[in-house]
């Protein structure tokens, strides 16, 4: 039971025209971990999940999520896990109630336990004053923490969270993190996350993978990686191995329109 | 079913909730009632083919639809731009229960819509004579809210961005309306547009609508029902494929 798989990655690919965006990675993540997924920017950590979620199709390899293929069997694929995704994905025009109610639905939650759920995770989100408020009138931070209790609502087998805590406060930080590890503990869930905190992965994950230009690099808990690389904290072994060199991430066509579509609409 | 309920549920709470738009677009269909209607309402008559507004009410309620209808499939871009088509992507339901989820509740809207324009019709001088016509008049309403919500979602299924919409508008919803008759009577009209007319699913709506009111149909009153229920269905079935296909 311990030892479990729940994902397994074989020799997994991605390409967009000649550019792997993912080259050949395979990585296991065991029952019950907390396992940080890092690297500097476009290093393939969004695509990975991508195509772990079932929103993209690899070019080649194997994915097993919870036992199943998100390829083939993308229906049960999707029933074992929630996620945080990187950018926004909540419907601004309804309140935050509703777009936890619309979550439970469709992921069918039945009726008593699905109004209970929603109470219990917005009160811990500290939402719950706040529920029949449209999302659009959110900040970031109460943005993320909707979406981190909107991913948890189906109490998922795996958590993926994509850069959760980016942008938030520290205590928000602190806060999503506690919950996150006391969930990980009580029910088992396996956490599945991506960061540029190092520190934040030190303290939260049992095991790393640095990934870097679509290849990981290493695989291992915190304590081995510094060994290896003979450092004494994450930062300094992150950067030993993926180098100094600052990445661009040219900003996507979606990032672009949709800062356009704030400037049309702003009164 | 509780998935399609929620689906639906969500576009009526976005569309309700966004005054602006439902009163925004109905300025279009009453500058066309006004200034078509009572412009060439003269010329009509004296053509000998009676009241002009009569005619085209129910054309312009079709023209509201329709317009309304592509819209609210074509709002799956505004959900992949805004991230919330993600939500939906890895939602453990079928592709198809989405695709009928919004082609429901994007019709369910656009036959609001419509009524409304039927509704400010009747100010203008349009006249239903028996109201045991409006359950017809529904009927219509609804196969050309859902045909035309179904072909915007399709087209949105394989659109990235709006850049291409300003193409969907004017080669395909533009030539849409103008040529299905809501304008002006098919019959008498030269071989190439009544052909064009004939394949024109909207021309079956129209004729279908204003058959219901005035029990004269161009088509016949099969051959709209035929082909409008035909196409939705064609056009589920391809929006669902194009929607299951989309990665992001």
């Amino acid at each position: 039971m311990a030892n479990e798989n729940i994902i397994e990655v074989k020799n997994l690919v991605r390409k967009f025209g000649t550019y792997s965006a993912v080259d050949n990675i395979s990585f296991d993540v065991k029952k019950g971990e907390i396992f940080a997924f890092l690297g500097p920017n476009g290093a393939g950590k969004t695509t990975s999940i991508k195509m772990l979620t079932t929103l993209l199709h690899p070019t080649s390899g194997n994915i097993l999520i919870n036992g199943f293929n998100p390829v083939t069997q993308q229906h049960d694929a999707r029933k074992s896990f929630g996620i945080v995704f990187q950018d926004p994905s909540l419907d601004d025009e309804l309140t935050a109630y509703e777009n936890l109610e619309f979550h439970g639905v469709i992921y069918g939650v039945p009726n008593p336990l699905r109004k209970q759920r929603i109470e219990e995770l917005l009160k811990y989100v500290d939402l719950w004053e706040r529920r029949n408020s449209l999302v659009k009138t959110f900040s970031g931070g109460m943005k993320r923490r909707l979406e981190i209790a909107r991913g948890l609502l189906h109490h998922p087998k795996i958590f993926f969270l994509d850069e959760p805590t980016l942008g938030l406060d520290p205590q928000t930080r602190n806060h999503i993190w506690s919950y996150i590890k006391a969930l990980n503990k009580k029910e088992g869930i396996t956490v599945f996350f991506t960061t540029h905190y190092m520190d934040e992965a030190a303290r939260v994950a049992d095991r790393v993978a640095i990934i870097d230009h679509g290849n990981i690099i290493q695989t291992g808990t915190v304590p081995e990686l510094l060994k290896k690389t003979k450092k004494t904290n994450l930062e300094d072994a992150f950067l030993a191995m993926t180098g100094h060199e600052i990445r661009d991430e040219s900003i996507g066509a979606q990032e672009q329109f949709r800062m356009h579509h704030q400037t049309w609409t702003r009164h | 079913m509780k998935s399609i309920y929620i689906i639906w549920l969500r576009q009526l709470k976005r569309y309700f909730r966004s005054r602006s738009r439902i009163v925004g677009s109905l300025g279009q269909p009453i500058l066309f009632l006004v200034a078509l209607g009572f412009g060439l309402g003269p010329v009509f008559a004296k053509a000998g083919q009676g009241n002009y507004l009569e005619f085209i009410a129910p054309g312009i309620i079709s023209m509201s639809i329709l317009f309304t209808a592509v819209f609210s499939g074509i709002e799956i871009i505004w959900d992949r731009q805004f991230g919330f088509l993600k939500e939906l992507l890895v939602a453990p339901v079928t592709r198809w229960q989405i695709m009928i989820g919004r082609t429901i509740g994007g019709a369910t809207v656009a036959v609001f819509q419509g009524i409304i324009v039927l509704i400010l019709s009747l100010f203008f001088g349009f006249k239903i004579e028996t109201f045991t016509l409006v359950p017809q008049m529904l009927l219509f309403m609804i196969l050309i809210a859902l045909l035309f919500t179904a072909l915007g979602t399709a087209i949105a299924s394989i659109l990235e961005d709006m850049q291409g919409f300003q193409l969907i508008m004017n080669f395909l919803i533009m030539p849409l309306f103008f040529l299905s008759g809501a304008l002006f009577p098919l019959s008498g009209v030269p071989g190439v547009l009544n052909v064009v007319a004939s394949i024109d699913p909207l021309s079956y709506g129209v004729d279908g609508l204003r058959g219901a009111i005035t029990n004269s149909f161009h088509f016949g009153l099969p051959a709209d029902l035929l082909v409008l229920s035909i196409a939705t269905a064609v056009l589920i079935g391809i929006g669902t494929y194009l929607f299951s296909k989309i990665q992001i």
